[in-house]
C-alpha cells in the first residue's frame, strides 16, 4: 500500500523530463522483477501445461488428438464415467450444505458477536482458526466415530460430509467476513437504523448484511473452492465426491482424470479471482 | 461483561418503548451463539477429543498408555523422520523461494490484474491443489511425464526422474514429494509473507537514503530485521501445512512413509504395529507437535505485528 506512494512524490519534487529516479525505495527494479515472475510462471506453468499435453496424448504413439476429450462425452453416456459425475454432483450437494453452514450457522453468529458480545470475539476467533491446526487426517480418526452416529440419524447420504468439512472450511470463511465487519463499523450503524425505527430484522436485512456482501460472498467462494478440492475427510468417510472419484478413475484411465483436474484448477482460479476483484472493489470503497 | 454492550443499545431501546422485553432480548440473544456453538462442540471438539483420547485405549477400551510403544516401533520412529525432514526441506526452500517472489510484487497496486492474478493462482494452489496436484507431476515427471520423456529422448534412458535410488519413478517415493509439496509451499509463501512485505514503511526507505544508507544497507539492517519475525513465522506455518498434507502424498504413495500415510495404513489395515489405535497414538503425535509449531508461530506474531502499527 505504501511503497506506491513514494514514486507520484518523487516525480513532482524532480520534474524534467523522464529522469531515471534514483532507487531507495524497497521495490526491485522493473527488470529485476520482471525476471524473477516470468522464471516463476514459467516453473509454475510447466506442469499445468504438461498436464494439458498429457491430456491430448493419443496413446502411447506420440501423436496428440482430442480424442480422450471426446470419450469423455461418448463413453461418458455409456456409463464410463458414472463415478465420476456422480463424485461432481455429491461435491456439489456437500457445497451447498457446507455454504448453508457458513451462511446459517458462522455468518449470524459472527454477527451476534460482534453488535452484542465483542469481547467473545477473540473466542469465536480462536474457534474458527483451531481447523487450521489440527490437521484433517488428525480430525479424520475422530470423525470415523462421529459419523457412525450420523450415518444412524441421516442414512449414510454424502451431503452429511458437509458438516465435516464445514469445520475444515470454517478458517477460510471466517477471514473474509471478520475483515468486512472490521472494516464497517456495524455497531455504529445498527445504532443508527435503531434510532431511525429500525426493528433487528430491518438492520440485520437492510442494513448489516447489504454492507457485508463482499466479504459473505468471497467466504462463499472460497468455501466452494475448498470442498471441490476436499479428499482427505471424503477419502476415509467412504464418500465418493469429486476428488475420490478422481484418484478411482486415475487409476483406470489417467487422461481423464488429468482432463478434469485441468478443468477444476482453472474452475478454482477463476473463481478465487472474482473473489480478488469483489475484494479490491471492496477495498476502495470505504476510502472513496 | 454484557452490561457494557447492553448500555450502548438502551438509548434505542427507549426509544421504541421496549424497556420490558429487554431482559428477555438479552436471554434471547445468547441463545443465537448456541447453534454454531453446538455444532463446534459435535464436529471440531469431539472429533478432536476422540482422535487424541482413542490413543489411549485399548481395543476393550480399558484406559492403557501400551499403545505409546507404537513410539519405539522403527517403522512409526522412520515415518516421523520422513514427514519432519520434508516439511523442513520444502518449508525452507518454499520460504525462500517465496519471500523472492513477494519482493519482486513489492511496489504492484494490490488491485490491478498481476496481483489478482498471483492471489488466486496462489490460492488455488495452495488450498486446492492436493489431488489434482499430484496429477500435474504425474503428467510432468511421472514414468511418462513430459519432462521425463524429454529426458528419455536426448538420450537419458534412466534419468533421475524414472529411476531414482534404484527404486522406480522418484515421484512414487517419498523423497518425490518434496517436489509436488514446493508447488503448494511456494504459494502460501506469498499468501502469508506478502502482506508483511507490504507493511514496510516508504518512509524507513527514505531515512535510510537521507542517511546516505544504499539499498543493500536498507534490506540488511531494516528489511530483513523487520521482516525476520514475519518471515519465521511463514516458516512455521509452511512446516505445519507441509506436515499435516495428505492429499497429494496419498494420491502418489499407495503405502506408508509419512506420518499421514501411516496412519491411513493404520485406519484401513492395522497391520503395521502389534497395538490396537495407533492411529490414535500417530494423531496425537502430529497435534503434540502442531501445538509446538503454533506456540511458536503465535509467539513470533506477535512479534511480528510491532511494525506493523
Amino acid at each position: 500500500m505504501s511503497a506506491p506512494e513514494v514514486a507520484p512524490r518523487l516525480a513532482a519534487t524532480r520534474p524534467g523530463p523522464r529522469q531515471r529516479r534514483p532507487r531507495y525505495a524497497a521495490a526491485p527494479s522493473k527488470t529485476m522483477r520482471r525476471i524473477i515472475l516470468s522464471i516463476t510462471a514459467v516453473l509454475f506453468l510447466v506442469p499445468i501445461a504438461s498436464m494439458i499435453e498429457f491430456s491430448l496424448r493419443s496413446g502411447q504413439t506420440g501423436a496428440h488428438g482430442f480424442e480422450h476429450y471426446t470419450a469423455i462425452f461418448t463413453a461418458g453416456a455409456a456409463g464410463t464415467y458414472d463415478v465420476l459425475f456422480q463424485g461432481i454432483a455429491n461435491s456439489i450437494a456437500i457445497c451447498l450444505v457446507t455454504v448453508v453452514i457458513v451462511l446459517v450457522l458462522l455468518l449470524p453468529t459472527m454477527i451476534l458477536v460482534e453488535v452484542k458480545y465483542p469481547k467473545l470475539r477473540g473466542v469465536l476467533e480462536f474457534v474458527c482458526i483451531i481447523p487450521i491446526t489440527i490437521p484433517s487426517i488428525v480430525l479424520v480418526v475422530g470423525f470415523i466415530p462421529v459419523y457412525s452416529v450420523v450415518a444412524d440419524i441421516f442414512g449414510s447420504q454424502p451431503w452429511t460430509l458437509g458438516f465435516a468439512v464445514g469445520i475444515i472450511v470454517l478458517p477460510y470463511a471466517y477471514r473474509p467476513i471478520a475483515s468486512n465487519l472490521a472494516a464497517i463499523e456495524v455497531v455504529t450503524l445498527s445504532e443508527a437504523a435503531r434510532a431511525l425505527g429500525a426493528g433487528w430484522l430491518q438492520v440485520l436485512w437492510r442494513v448489516i448484511l447489504p454492507n457485508l456482501r463482499p466479504g459473505i460472498l468471497s467466504a462463499c467462494f472460497i468455501t466452494i473452492a475448498v470442498v471441490l478440492g476436499e479428499y482427505t475427510i471424503a477419502s476415509f468417510l467412504s464418500q465418493n465426491t469429486f476428488q475420490t472419484a478422481l484418484v478411482l478413475v486415475q487409476h483406470t484411465d489417467p487422461y481423464v482424470a488429468v482432463i478434469f483436474a485441468v478443468f477444476a484448477l482453472i474452475f478454482a482460479f477463476i473463481l478465487l479471482l472474482v473473489i480478488g476483484r469483489l475484494g479490491a472493489l471492496g477495498r476502495g470503497r470505504p476510502h472513496a | 461483561m454484557t452490561s457494557t454492550v447492553v448500555a450502548a443499545v438502551t438509548p434505542a431501546e427507549k426509544a421504541s418503548g421496549a424497556e420490558v422485553s429487554t431482559p428477555r432480548r438479552r436471554s434471547v440473544s445468547w441463545l443465537g451463539l448456541v447453534p454454531f456453538g453446538a455444532y463446534v462442540a459435535l464436529f471440531l471438539a469431539v472429533p478432536a477429543v476422540l482422535a487424541i483420547a482413542s490413543g489411549f485405549f485399548d481395543g476393550e477400551g480399558a484406559f492403557t498408555l501400551a499403545n505409546f510403544a507404537a513410539f519405539s516401533n522403527p517403522t512409526i520412529l522412520q515415518n516421523f523422520f520422513a514427514s519432519i525432514w520434508i516439511s523442513a526441506l520444502t518449508a525452507v526452500l518454499g520460504a525462500v523461494l517465496g519471500a523472492i517472489i513477494c519482493f519482486a510484487l513489492l511496489g504492484t497496486r494490490p488491485d490491478r490484474m498481476l496481483r489478482s492474478t498471483v492471489d488466486s493462482a496462489s490460492s488455488v494452489l495452495a488450498q486446492f491443489g492436493g489431488v489434482m496436484l499430484a496429477f500435474a507431476f504425474i503428467a510432468t515427471i511421472g514414468a511418462q511425464g513430459v519432462l521425463t520423456k524429454w529426458l528419455v529422448s536426448i538420450g537419458l534412458t534412466a534419468n533421475v526422474f524414472n529411476n531414482f535410488n534404484g527404486s522406480g519413478p522418484l515421484l512414487y517415493q517419498v523423497p518425490g514429494l518434496v517436489i509436488p509439496y514446493l508447488y503448494f509451499q511456494i504459494p502460501l509463501m506469498v499468501l502469508t509473507f506478502m502482506p508483511a512485505m507490504e507493511g514496510l514503511k516508504s518512509t524507513w526507505a527514505e531515512a535510510n537514503a537521507t542517511l546516505g544508507g544504499t539499498r543493500l544497507t536498507y534490506w540488511r539492517r531494516i528489511g530483513m530485521p523487520v521482516l525476520a519475525p514475519a518471515f519465521f513465522g511463514s516458516l512455521i506455518l509452511l512446516f505445519a501445512n507441509a506436515f499435516s498434507s495428505y492429499a497429494t502424498a496419498a494420491a502418489l504413495i499407495s503405502q506408508g512413509g509419512i506420518v499421514p500415510l501411516a496412519i491411513r495404513q493404520q485406519l484401513t489395515s492395522e497391520t503395521i504395529v502389534g497395538v490396537a489405535n495407533v492411529a490414535g497414538v500417530l494423531a496425537l503425535g502430529m497435534v503434540v507437535v502442531m501445538i509446538v509449531l503454533m506456540t511458536a508461530y503465535s509467539a513470533l506474531q506477535r512479534r511480528a505485528s510491532r511494525w506493523r502499527r
